[in-house]
């Protein structure tokens, strides 16, 4: 009986040192979960460490951090339309010659890339794309700078998912430009703007340009979120 | 009035600046060597040389060649790369029917004159745009090879 009391008495001490080395540990571990928390939010670990110090908070925070990345995947999700229309991936191709139509085919003449973008020898894109569109079904759109990507930064968009296309984009590696300049790219260039005015028997891009620049842009600004 | 140098001669031509530099050439200045063929860039019988490019005159508004160089056919001999073309399509017996042949010229003196020594490969790259119903394609790629070799 005595023996007993001894070592239920004993099983009692040892519960409460466990429970006082977790407090301590708890208690040390937390400025860490915060540290962590700032320079790396919403992965899924963070997330269930975080609940521990204060459940409520963190949780709200995280919602916001997901609801910003998912608005950023599907900003981006609807630009990609555009940039797979031909209008804009034709310019963009997998191989070394332009796309034609809105059967995205290979540009008649057969014409190539080249170093710079803009053709070679005898097949420049200027020897038949002017300043501006010629009047007429079907006849050469125009520009004073029609090129494709130079050969060292290809930009291919033909065959790219959304999360490979999102996840070139904002590789500078891979685009020469920052996220902030690819923008510009977006909202300015001419020849981007020259997507929605096609020509006479050509499709413009399912958005307006304004429409296709703001998502471009909301993709930026909540995190360039590569989409899943 | 839009004046123009062509074959090294000063014009000043009367025509609206939305022209193709194809009808002043043949319609004003007299110059018909060089042919319509689709009218829309896409069969090159029309090539002349704007500034040393090989551009489409059936499409190319006469008001980009404002005060610019305008080489045609008739002048292509004038060079040593053109009198090279020259001798090495009447060897090689190039034409047909002749219609696109003086567009082919004009594409393979701009080919020789970034490429000395082109390649097939070349070939195809700087020639693939003009085309020819009469399928002398061999003999051109033959010619231009001869001209390379004749310096």
């Amino acid at each position: 009986m005595k023996n007993t009391t001894v070592k239920s008495l004993f099983s009692l001490k040892k519960i409460i040192y466990v429970v006082l080395i977790l407090g301590f540990v708890t208690a040390v571990a937390a400025p860490f979960n915060n540290s962590r928390k700032i320079i790396q939010p919403a992965t899924e670990t963070i997330a269930a460490n975080t609940k521990i110090i204060d459940p409520v908070v963190d949780k709200e925070k995280t919602q916001a951090d997901k609801i910003r990345e998912k608005e950023s995947a599907e900003a981006f999700n609807e630009a990609y339309k555009v940039l797979m229309h031909p209008r804009c991936m034709n310019c963009h191709p997998s191989g070394d010659a332009p796309l034609q139509g809105d059967d995205s085919h290979i540009h008649t003449q057969n014409v190539t890339r080249g170093k710079d973008g803009k053709g070679v020898y005898a097949m420049k894109c200027s020897n038949c794309h002017q300043k501006e569109n010629i009047a007429g079904l079907n006849m050469p759109p125009g520009d004073p700078n029609w090129h494709l990507p130079p050969a060292n930064m290809k930009m291919v968009f033909q065959g790219r998912t959304p999360a490979q296309l999102a996840a070139q984009l904002k590789d500078p590696k891979q685009t020469g430009k920052t996220l902030q300049q690819m923008l510009k790219h977006v909202e300015e260039d001419h020849l981007v703007l020259a997507g929605w005015n096609p020509g006479e028997g050509r499709t413009k891009p399912p958005l307006s340009h304004a429409e296709f620049a703001a998502k471009f842009r909301e993709w930026i600004e909540k995190g360039a979120v590569v989409p899943k | 009035m839009i004046n123009l140098k062509v074959n090294g001669k000063d014009y000043n031509v009367d025509a609206d600046p939305s022209t193709p530099i194809l009808w002043v050439l043949r319609d004003e200045i007299g110059l018909t060597g060089t042919k319509f063929g689709c009218g829309m860039a896409q069969c090159g019988a029309c090539t002349v040389h704007l500034n040393g490019d090989a551009i489409r005159s059936c499409i190319t508004p006469v008001a980009r060649a404002e005060g610019q160089e305008i080489k045609t056919i008739e002048a292509l001999s004038e060079d040593a790369i053109g009198k090279r073309l020259q001798k090495a399509w009447i060897e090689e017996d190039v034409p047909q029917c002749g219609y696109c042949q003086s567009g082919q010229l004009m594409a393979a003196a701009v080919l020789l004159k970034a490429k000395p020594n082109p390649t097939d490969n070349d070939i195809d790259l700087g020639m693939s745009g003009n085309i020819c119903r009469c399928g002398t394609y061999q003999r051109v790629r033959k010619a231009i090879h001869r001209a390379a070799a004749m310096k």
